[in-house]
């Protein structure tokens, strides 16, 4: 009797100590992973500097100039000069504001008449500025002999106003430019423009079409 | 001579290869599986050349969302912005860089823009500048050029505009200014005098976020012009235009 007595405790006493080691095991066990977490959640400080963007140099803006040739509407083709200022908002669009000017010459009337004016020199100034919005069509690569430079093809239209005749119209803006661009600094610019206004000069009230085609150079900054 | 050397020296400095100053340009890892080098800044330009995860690269310059980049081997080329967002600064941080998005246009400080519309039948033109003191409230300075078809004008104005809505991607706002205005008659016809006449108004009108920088904008002005005449002159206008913001 007794030793099964004994017996019994032992083996409670026995099973109690194992399943008390296993626990202890196990939870000796289940706290490593936990220590480690704890660990993580206690995060070292670190200083979180934001990256200098200042070290990225932009080079968003375009400006330059151009000469070209003109041809007002009876007045015949003449030369023409401006500045262009461009700001390049995504890759396909920029904007752009211009002035430029010429002088008119003299319209077949004024040459077959004589010496008869219809305006005074000063009259003659033709200045005009604008602002357009521009659209890069075919961005691209060109090749010259073997040696390939980044161009674009861009359409632009815009409004702004011309002084002719000492006279100031709202010009409408149409055209076609080429922008090749042998470095990332600079470009080398061909365009096109079709400068819209409507005009009494020569008497009745007239839609005129002013063509100008320029060549210019411009600096990325 | 000295001219020929001289024109040498600048089609060198445009067309040949200009050796580069040491810059200090910033230099991150790829975190990305891969990086792919366009030839110019515009997703129309060709791929050339793949960067591999891991490579070191140097970040050159930056027009609009490209970035010009240059690589351990030697390779420069365009990659956009979208695709160097996952890479690492090399002490391992993620790089920050600047997304212009609707969050930039809630948090602006400045429009600059241009309008075109109708000032009471004279087509008119205005380029503005636009500075939020907070984004509830904002002051302006605008240039005005109309062209009608026995005058022209030209007018400045300043103005203090409401923006009760500032979070709203079409925010509402409202505005008082006042501004000179400058009339010119046109010369063909009879001789009349410039006209210089001090002017307020009060303006209705909405911003709305487009894409990226832009905003388009559409207002009502109602002009009062006090004239050195008996009767001042009310003038309205309508104008739509777009503006980039900073």
């Amino acid at each position: 009797m007794e030793s099964r007595l004994r017996h019994l405790f032992l083996t409670v006493s026995t099973r109690t100590l194992i399943g008390l080691f296993i626990l202890f095991a196990s939870n000796v066990h289940a706290a490593n992973p936990l220590d480690k977490k704890a660990e993580q959640i206690i995060l070292p400080e670190l200083e979180r500097r934001e990256i200098e963007q200042a070290k990225i140099d932009t080079e968003d803006f375009e400006v330059g100039i151009f000469v070209g040739a003109m041809s007002i509407e009876d007045f015949g083709v003449n030369g023409s000069a401006g500045l262009r200022f461009a700001y390049h908002v995504t890759e396909d669009i920029f904007t752009e504001i211009s002035i430029g000017g010429s002088k008119a010459g003299e319209t077949s009337f004024e040459v077959l008449s004589g010496g008869l004016k219809l305006l005074t020199d000063d009259e003659r100034v033709f200045a005009y500025y604008n602002i357009s919005l521009g659209y890069n069509l075919f961005a691209g690569e060109s090749f010259f002999g073997k040696k390939a430079f980044n161009s674009d093809l861009y359409l632009i239209a815009g409004i702004g106003n011309t002084q002719f005749a000492d006279e100031d119209h709202f010009t409408i803006n149409v055209g076609l430019g080429y922008r090749f661009i042998p470095r990332d600094w600079y470009a080398i610019h061909v365009d096109f423009r079709d400068h819209i206004f409507n005009s009494d000069i020569l008497g009745a009230d007239k839609q005129t079409h002013n063509l100008e085609i320029n060549a210019g150079i411009t600096f990325f900054f | 001579m000295r001219i020929i050397i001289l024109c040498l020296i600048v089609l060198r400095a445009l067309f040949g290869g200009v050796v580069e100053a040491k810059e200090s340009f910033l230099e991150v890892t790829v975190a990305d599986p891969y990086l792919e080098m366009h030839t110019g800044p515009a997703s129309g330009y060709p791929v050339f050349y793949v960067v591999e995860r891991g490579e070191k690269i140097k970040v050159m310059i930056r027009k609009t969302d490209w970035f010009k980049i240059r690589t351990d081997k030697g390779k420069e080329g365009w990659v956009y912005l979208n695709e160097l967002k996952q890479t690492l600064t090399l002490d391992g941080q993620a790089i920050q860089l600047r997304d212009i998005t609707i969050e930039g246009y809630r948090n602006r400080q400045w429009d600059v823009g241009l309008m075109g519309g109708d000032f009471e039948g004279a087509a008119s033109m205005t380029v503005f500048g636009t500075y939020y003191i907070v984004p509830t409230l904002s002051a302006e300075l605008s240039a005005t050029q109309a062209i009608g078809n026995f005058s022209s004008s030209i007018m400045g104005n300043v103005r203090l505009a409401a923006h009760p809505f500032p979070e709203w991607r079409i925010s509402p706002f409202f505005a008082l200014g006042a501004g000179y205005i400058k009339t010119s008659p046109d010369a063909t016809l009879v001789a009349t005098v410039d006209r210089d006449d001090p002017m307020a108004h009060v303006s209705l009108g909405a911003n709305m976020y487009i894409t990226k920088r832009f905003i388009f904008r559409v207002e009502y002005n109602n002009y009062k012009v006090f004239t050195s005449r008996n009767d001042n002159e009310e003038v309205e206008e309508w104008k739509a235009g777009f503006a980039i913001f900073f």
